[in-house]
């Protein structure tokens, strides 16, 4: 999962200057905001004044097709309300959603629940199972509201239930199964219907950090078969380093820094996200290619490493031979090298 | 008065104008009873004042039933036909039949526990010899609950659908529980004719609002996250209701299939007062006029049966079944109840083979009613002395005093002295230092309030004048909540007034208070008690369950027992029906403050007793204070029934008016039984709110 790759890809959702208020009367406060222009200052005064709430101010992202993309935030920093605003589950106060270059805005109703039947899934914090289903009914839900017919239906809602592992528990009731059981089934019925963009809010949180672990290896192993873009929200750091590709870190509703793990891990934008780090061993964020540096005329490293390899791993290998280390690119020539002094740099800013 | 210095000493406590405005309020009252001596205007409200308002609503029935009267006559028919149809079926069964069908169901819905149950509600019935009157009840509740369950779900969808339906609708539903069905009777008899199908509508309607309320308030409790299912899933409005929003409301809904029947069950016996069908409802009643108190002892229990073996075979027919078993259990569910219509239909055709005992349902009980009823007076006879004794002590000492005030009631006869002008004084002198107490500490609410009760209890409240009981409702009204409530009250004691009811109106306040008093102090008791022992709680739960299943006519049976007909037995009646909420919420509020607190509490030395007055009794305030509402609210529904043992007041307006079936007298009577248990219902949540707050 490379990120250099990824960014070239096509974008497949994307969202501009999208504010979401709550309050008395949102549409005046945000005239009012809107009219100072982009001055984050003097809009978050004007805000202030008309007592009004901005769970979103004013976002814009991009997310890149099959890609991983994380919106990480303390609690109540807007990450629901903002994929519901991609969803349109909440209507947004103001600004735009592009789904595939499509303006969500303008999709009239006919054109929203066809788009949610076919392009979107969405997977829920404490696994939204009905409760009156059985598994395979609760799979194949989707495909129900579609009219698809029944032998068609089961069938698909077997190949997915086989394929997060639920084989077996096909006739159980949701309060027969463990948290994980549910979000499997969750998991399950989100992708059933094969939607191109997939929104995850926060569905491991409801885990203990054992199965949480285990769920994401498997969304891992998933997303390397599937391929989906994704937009994932966690408010847990070590899970959005594990599983990103991308990161937004969110605050009171606003984007303060999004990029690469490695990138953030590099270089935080300001202490709060430097904060948010210390919990995690950055070095697992950040891979070969990140750090490396062009390569000196002195001769070609003796050992090589790809890309991909963590410098974590590097690191034992530059502790035990000082020599430099080379970087092998996707197509296995010679692309960069990593030295000592990189690494010691690295640890001087403390990110080592 | 105390003089305000006493308050000026306290620091941070400036005195302020509102406080000044709180004893202007009892200054105010002193000055009404000092006039009504002057004025007879204060005293009584004029005759000449009043307006002709049950004559204007029978003028306006007068327009509106003749034009109604073609549907509701042609309705009248179908379901008199339905209903005897109905009624021939269930009484041409013979009893071994519908007894063997009812245990299948039961075994199967409820286990060995039901089946139990059942078997005995059988035995009772038919060693009773109720079969054939309760066969009519049960199709009389057998028609209407689907009728109710239509109306309720309809209405709770629509309410849930239109959110801007919903505050009317509920208001509604308010007012259709707390308007008393006499009242209501009286239009429906004009409408539907003399006879079951109007009772049959009266019952319907009755039970709607709980079917309609726990559809409402199921839907609103869906997770916002199982809508969101449905909405990502591409659902169509209709799609996510019927898929996702009422499979998951679904529990609720069948809570409230449970109290529709339970209500319906309730309403047929209070809705048989029309006649003209042998149902168990007239069984109680006839008994109860003809003072055969034996049978009307007999069949009143046969209601508690039913309404028991109904209660928990809808309870466990509709609960929420555990996972895996709701599929496995609903095609056994209806093997069962075929197979239960298999052995009625059997039995039916076994009566029609020769030789059939035919008599088998009209089976006489195996009880001597005159045996019972000799019993019955031997018993009540011997003990006469200690009978008389609590029903003249209640009266001396607490139905006079408030009807007529101290000033009336104090006589040398029951209570050993008179007022005499000194005595008075000193009874002025002990408010005035106690209102004087409370001023000091900074409640000049409370002491306004003191001086208050201390002039209503000295007059009485019949006494009482009407500006000042104006007064003071509204300012109480404005404390507790607000200018809102405060011209709400205000609206309606007005209404009163002009209506003419004001003296039947005050007669039905102060027996709701009696019986408030009492059963706040014997529920209160008891609920202390339940509420330290689990022994007794759990001897006191089946108790309370079953009181709170009983239909309420039931309840007149015991006072009549005791006490001989008149206004004390209405007391009775009512006290009965309204302990179990001061019951229930003395409990449930005392168990519920927090183990940690009482802990400190010991922690700190507290003996229990200690523990008990200073730290559960406050902190389980407004429970205690919800619960009070509760039994008024149950005092207030209970006095129309309790009317037909004779009291004098509003609840007697209604009841006669249902005698000369003039719907605007009962409509008017009815409109201000309505506002009286909707004020006091807002007033009481409003300080039990306020009491949470602090
Ligand atoms: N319906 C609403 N009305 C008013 N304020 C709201 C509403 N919904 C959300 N908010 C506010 O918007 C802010 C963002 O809420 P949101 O649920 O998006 O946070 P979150 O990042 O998802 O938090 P969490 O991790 O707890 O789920 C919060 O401050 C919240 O109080
Ligand atoms: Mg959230």
């Amino acid at each position: 999962m490379a990120s250099s790759s990824v960014s070239q890809r096509r974008v497949a959702l994307a969202c501009h200057d999208l504010w979401k208020l709550y309050g008395p009367d949102p549409r005046r406060a945000m005239n009012a905001v809107l009219s100072h222009g982009n001055d984050r200052e003097r809009q978050r005064a004007a805000l202030a004044r008309s007592a009004h709430v901005a769970a979103v101010a004013g976002v814009s992202l991009e997310v890149h097709e099959a890609e991983i993309f994380v919106l990480m935030g303390l609690s109540g920093s807007g990450k629901s309300t903002l994929l519901r605003c991609l969803t349109r589950l909440i209507e947004p106060t103001s600004g735009r959603v592009l789904l595939d270059g499509e303006d969500l805005e303008k999709a009239g109703r006919k054109r929203m629940i066809e788009l949610r039947r076919h392009a979107m899934g969405m997977v829920f914090q404490n696994f939204g199972l009905l409760p009156h289903l059985n598994v395979l009914d609760n799979v194949a839900f989707p495909l129900r509201v579609q009219g698809v017919d029944t032998e068609k239906r089961y069938a698909r809602a077997r190949e997915m239930t086989e394929l997060v592992g639920l084989s077996g528990l096909e006739a159980s009731f949701p309060n027969q199964l463990s948290g994980g059981q549910q979000q499997r089934v969750g998991i399950a019925r989100s992708l059933a219907v094969g939607p191109q963009v997939w929104f995850l809010d926060e569905p491991f949180s409801a885990l203990d950090p054992l199965i949480r672990r285990q769920m994401q290896d498997e969304f891992i192993r998933l997303q390397k078969m599937l391929r989906k873009t994704i937009v994932f929200v966690t408010h847990d750091v070590q899970e959005a380093f594990r599983l990103a590709d991308r990161i937004a870190i969110m605050r009171d509703g606003a984007i303060v820094q999004m990029g690469t793990p490695a990138e953030i891990a590099l270089s935080p934008a300001n202490d709060y996200i430097a904060e948010f780090l210390r919990d995690i061993p950055t070095l697992r964020a950040i891979k070969a290619a990140d750090v490396m540096q062009p390569l000196s005329d002195t001769g070609r490293p003796a050992r090589t490493v790809p890309a991909t390899e963590l410098v974590e791993a590097i690191l034992p290998m530059i502790l035990d031979d000082a020599s430099p280390i080379g970087v092998l690119d996707a197509a296995g020539t010679l692309a960069g090298q990593i030295t000592t002094g990189r690494i010691a740099e690295l640890a001087r800013h403390g990110r080592a | 008065m105390a003089g305000p210095d006493a308050v000026m000493n306290l620091p941070g406590k400036p005195f302020s104008f509102a406080d000044l405005g709180a004893l202007a309020v009892p200054a105010a009252v002193l000055a009404c009873i000092a006039a009504s001596a002057q004025w007879s205007w204060i005293a009584a409200f004029p005759q000449d004042w009043t307006l002709p308002i049950a004559g204007a609503i029978n003028a306006a029935l007068g327009w509106i039933i003749p034009a109604i009267l073609p549907v509701t006559a042609a309705l009248s028919r179908a379901l008199a036909a339905i209903l005897t149809a109905l009624v021939l079926v269930l009484q041409f069964i013979p009893w071994p039949a519908t007894a063997i069908a009812l245990m299948m169901v039961g075994l199967r819905a409820g286990g060995p526990r039901l089946l139990g149950l059942c078997v005995v509600a059988v035995a009772y019935v038919v060693l009773a010899g109720f079969w054939r009157q309760s066969m009519a009840t049960v199709a009389l509740v057998l028609l209407a609950v689907p009728m109710s369950v239509l109306g309720g779900f309809v209405l709770g969808l629509g309410a849930y659908l239109v959110p801007r339906l919903r505050r009317p609708v509920e208001a509604l539903f308010d007012f259709m529980q707390t308007f008393p069905a006499f009242a209501y009777l009286i239009p429906l008899l004009l409408l539907f004719g003399f006879g079951p199908v109007a009772g049959l509508v009266a019952t319907a309607v009755y039970a709607i609002p709980p079917m309609a309320r726990c559809v409402l308030s199921g839907l609103t409790q869906v997770p916002r996250e199982l809508v969101e299912v449905g909405e990502m899933a591409g659902c169509t409005p209709a799609q996510r209701l019927f898929w996702v929003e009422l499979p998951a409301a679904r529990p609720m809904v069948m809570v409230g299939i449970n109290q529709t029947t339970m209500a319906a069950l309730s309403m047929v016996i209070t809705a048989s007062i029309i006649g003209g069908f042998d149902d168990i409802g007239w069984a109680v009643l006839s008994g109860l006029r003809q003072a055969d108190l034996g049978k009307s002892l007999l069949s009143g229990l046969v209601i508690v049966v039913i309404s028991i073996v109904v209660d928990r075979l809808t309870a466990s027919l509709f609960a929420e079944p555990r996972g895996n078993a709701t599929r496995r259990r609903l095609p056994a569910m209806r093997k069962v109840l075929a197979g239960a219509a298999i052995v009625l239909a059997a039995g039916a055709l076994l009566r029609l083979a020769p030789g059939f005992p035919q008599g088998l349902n009209q089976m006489a009980g195996i009880i001597d009613f005159g045996l019972l009823n000799r019993a019955l007076l031997g018993f009540v006879g011997r003990y006469s002395g200690v009978l008389d004794a609590i029903k003249s002590g209640v009266l001396y000492y607490l139905v006079l005093p408030l009807r007529l005030g101290l000033a009336g009631a104090v006589l040398p006869t029951t209570w050993g002295f008179a007022m005499t002008p000194a005595i008075t004084s000193a009874y002025a002198l002990l408010a005035t230092a106690l209102a004087a107490r409370q001023l000091a500490k900074g409640g000049p609410g409370k002491a306004a309030a003191t001086l208050c009760v201390a002039m209503l209890l000295y007059v009485g409240m019949v006494a009482f004048p009407w500006p000042a009981a104006i007064l003071v409702t509204a300012w109480a009204a404005w404390r507790v909540s607000g200018p809102k409530l405060a011209l709400l009250a205000t609206a309606s004691l007005a209404f009163v007034l002009i209506s003419g009811l004001w003296v039947p109106f005050v007669k039905s306040l102060y027996l709701v208070g009696v019986s408030v008093v009492l059963c706040a102090f014997i529920g209160g008791l008891l609920g202390l008690l339940a509420a330290h022992n689990n022994w007794f709680s759990a001897m006191l739960r089946p108790l309370n369950d079953a009181l709170q299943t009983m239909p309420q006519f039931v309840f007149l049976i015991p006072a009549l027992m005791f006490f001989k007909v008149g206004e004390f037995a209405g007391l009775i009646a009512i006290s009965l029906y309204a302990v179990v909420p001061a019951i229930r919420y003395t409990e449930a509020g005392l168990r519920n403050v927090s183990p940690a607190i009482l802990e400190t509490a010991r922690q700190l030395g507290c003996t229990p007793t200690q523990s008990n007055l200073f730290v559960q009794i406050p902190l389980a305030r407004p429970a205690l204070l919800l619960g009070l509402n509760q039994t008024v609210m149950a005092a207030i529904t209970m006095l129309p029934i309790a009317a037909t043992v004779g009291t004098s007041e509003l609840g007697q307006q209604i009841y006669i008016s249902l005698g000369k079936a003039d719907a605007g007298m009962g409509i008017t009577a009815g409109i201000v039984f309505c506002l009286t248990a909707i004020n006091l219902d807002r007033m009481l949540r409003a300080a039990a709110g306020h009491l949470r707050s602090i």
